[in-house]
């Protein structure tokens, strides 16, 4: 039987205290450990860029699959423009620069004791914590939904296996079938993906499937790019005429909030309708470990000080990416890669005594929305001067302009994926 | 073009703070560090400004006043884009400065792409008669040389985007490149300009120091 980590760590506190009598610099010399809870882009990419910055700091890095699945580019996967292969992610990158990868599931953080608890049994101190879990999904703010009813009426809001079973329903499907999407009430991860998501279907449809259509079942008036998307539609898809593709109900009416997956039929306020295919698409809140540790307030979500991510609830635990309250940045991966950099950064800081530096901000989302077809959002932001917020600079960022020429939209296809090859390079090589 | 925008730079005292001597602390403390505000880059042109492509360009080791030029120009318009102009607007050019100095301390590295290997010997003869005065040795990341612009080890789909842009007067076309272009063009063809971008992608073994 093998010490656990935390007895280990006890037993070898307790020889370190003796000698430390008469080997003081031992004590001085022990490296200083971060652990990061979650391996998705802000976790990776914070674990990561602590080790580049400062090659002595001992980094764990604890995430329950060994494979990640990027949400984003996900869509083209359920279009299939893209393969799940392409979209998989491992760990080795990480691995080869020193990164402790523990493949168990954290269950439990102590702000107190500053440690970590896994489902594996172990126990990880840490002198500084950065948690970033992503988001739950919300299954009982849907009637009848549950993970369960999710293996028949996916999210595929969590790449992996989900985007699998959309996937395959959408091929398995006959012309003439209805698909829908429920898409949820804000906030959420990834604020253009279910119309993005539509798009991919549609074109997907147009090749194969022309009889049949999408319809989006929204929870909310208004979406991100709405306007780009919109004249996206009409031009590729013949949205606003008879024979759309693409249909969009607006809410709340429209939102989803009953399903039955034996009918395959979906509930709104004053509807019910039949479908085919549904992707139900949750409400959200931050993952899990965030809510069991006490880091998420009455929205669900964490609040963060904006110029380190640290908690403003616990003292030491870093709250980054999907699961944190960033003000004006979306929940996306580029957010949450641009977090993973300023809190590596201030938690560097920090573990040497030192006021953080300036932070610096970015998000870039891009949409496609058929073939030769992409759109974008960009902003760059600032930490205002009371620090409170996450502001945009003035005059900067932006939409892609509406009337924006076709070779303009054709390079936003190809800058969008030169952007997935160097972001996830950048998390995980 | 880059010594044309300096000098507008110069005359708006962008650059009065000194590149060659830094920034002093003092002045900028109100500025994210160069590393910081570079490191938002990544997301697009790759972990320190080096490109996994291939259309987003590396932007490791440039020089540094080509870089804050590229940007106001990009700020302005001068230079089309559909997405940089959005971002550049973001940065002061204080920032750029420290971005521009950050990045110069990035080494470029050559990428790693597949070329055309029966142009390459065509397009070294192109380039050294039609470029080479103003990009050179060969259109290489330099060390101690001023105003160099990086071709050779570039991404391609960049290069032709680029010269889409010159070409279409989308991009500021220096009256020189313009006369050596049309020169090229008329003499070569079009075919000249694939030779240009398959010399340039074969030069993938070079360091720049």
């Amino acid at each position: 039987m093998s010490l656990n980590r935390r007895e280990f760590v006890k037993a070898t506190g307790a020889i370190a205290a003796v000698s430390a009598v008469g080997f003081p610099h031992i004590a001085r010399a022990e490296s200083k450990k971060v652990v990061v809870v979650g391996g998705g882009t802000g976790g990776a990419t914070a674990a990561k860029y602590i080790k580049m910055a400062d090659d002595s700091i001992d980094v764990t890095l604890i995430e329950p699959n060994k494979e990640y699945y990027t949400c984003y580019m996900s869509n083209e996967v359920i279009s299939g423009a893209r393969k799940l292969e392409a979209i998989k992610h491992g760990y080795d990158g990480l691995k080869a620069r020193g990164i402790n990868i523990v493949h168990d599931k954290a269950t439990a953080i102590d702000a107190e004791k500053k440690e970590v608890k896994t489902e594996g049994g172990e126990t990880f101190a840490y002198d500084r914590a950065i948690v970033a879990p992503g988001i739950s999904i919300l299954y009982d703010k849907i009637e009848g939904y549950s993970e369960e009813t999710a293996k028949t009426m996916p999210h595929a809001w969590k790449a992996g296996e989900q985007t699998k079973i959309l996937r395959s329903q959408l091929e398995a499907m006959d012309d003439g079938g209805v698909v829908a999407i429920a898409a949820p009430p804000n906030p959420f991860r990834c604020p253009p993906g279910p119309y993005e998501r539509a798009s991919q279907i549609a074109m997907y449809l147009q090749n194969e499937k022309p009889k049949s259509k999408v319809i989006i079942l929204d929870n909310k008036q208004k979406f991100s790019k709405q306007g780009l998307f919109t004249q996206g539609w009409e031009r590729l898809y013949g949205f606003g005429t008879d024979d759309s593709l693409i249909e969009w109900r607006p809410g709340p009416d429209a939102g989803v909030n009953r399903v039955d997956p034996e009918t395959m039929t979906l509930y709104t306020n004053f509807d019910e309708i039949k479908v085919d295919v549904a992707n139900v698409i949750p409400p959200q809140a931050a993952g899990k470990i965030a809510q069991d540790a006490g880091l998420t307030d009455d929205s669900g979500w964490c609040p963060v000080d904006k110029k380190t991510f640290e908690s403003t609830l616990h003292k030491g635990i870093h709250v980054i990416g999907d699961a944190c309250i960033a003000t004006a940045m979306p929940k996306s991966g580029y957010s949450a890669n641009s977090q993973g950099k300023v809190a590596a950064a201030a938690v560097i800081a920090l573990l040497n005594d030192e006021e953080p530096g300036i932070p610096a901000y970015v998000n870039t989302c891009y949409s496609i929305i058929g073939k030769d077809y992409g759109i974008s959002v960009a902003a760059v932001y600032r930490l205002s001067e009371d620090g409170s917020t996450i502001a945009g600079v003035e005059g900067s960022g932006g939409l892609t302009p509406a009337d924006a020429p076709d070779f303009a939209l054709k390079r936003e296809v190809e800058y969008a994926y030169s952007w997935y090859d160097n972001i996830v390079h950048d998390i995980f090589s | 073009m880059a010594k044309h925008r300096l000098i507008t730079a110069l005359a708006g005292g962008a650059l009065a703070l000194g590149l060659s001597h830094g920034v002093s602390a003092e002045d900028l403390t109100d500025i994210a560090t160069g590393k910081m505000l570079v490191d938002t880059c990544a997301g697009c042109h790759g972990t320190h400004g080096n490109s996994v492509g291939p259309a987003s360009p590396s932007i490791a080791g440039m020089d540094p006043l080509v870089f804050v030029d590229m940007m106001i120009a990009f700020q302005e318009g001068d230079t089309y884009s559909t997405i940089m102009g959005r971002i550049a607007r973001g940065y002061s050019e204080d920032e750029l400065i420290q971005m521009g100095e950050y990045l110069k301390e990035q080494a470029f590295q050559p990428v790693d792409q597949s070329y055309d290997e029966s142009l390459v010997a065509d397009g070294e003869e192109l380039h050294d008669r039609f470029c080479e005065k103003c990009h050179e040795e060969g259109g290489k990341a330099l060390v101690d040389v001023e105003d160099y612009i990086i071709l050779a080890g570039q991404w391609t789909p960049y290069l032709e985007n680029a010269m889409a842009d010159f070409r279409a007067d989308r991009r500021m076309l220096p009256k020189k490149m313009g006369r050596k272009l049309d020169q090229m063009l008329e003499e070569h063809g079009e075919e000249s300009l694939d030779a240009l971008y398959a010399y340039y992608a074969s030069q993938q073994d070079y360091k720049q120091e």
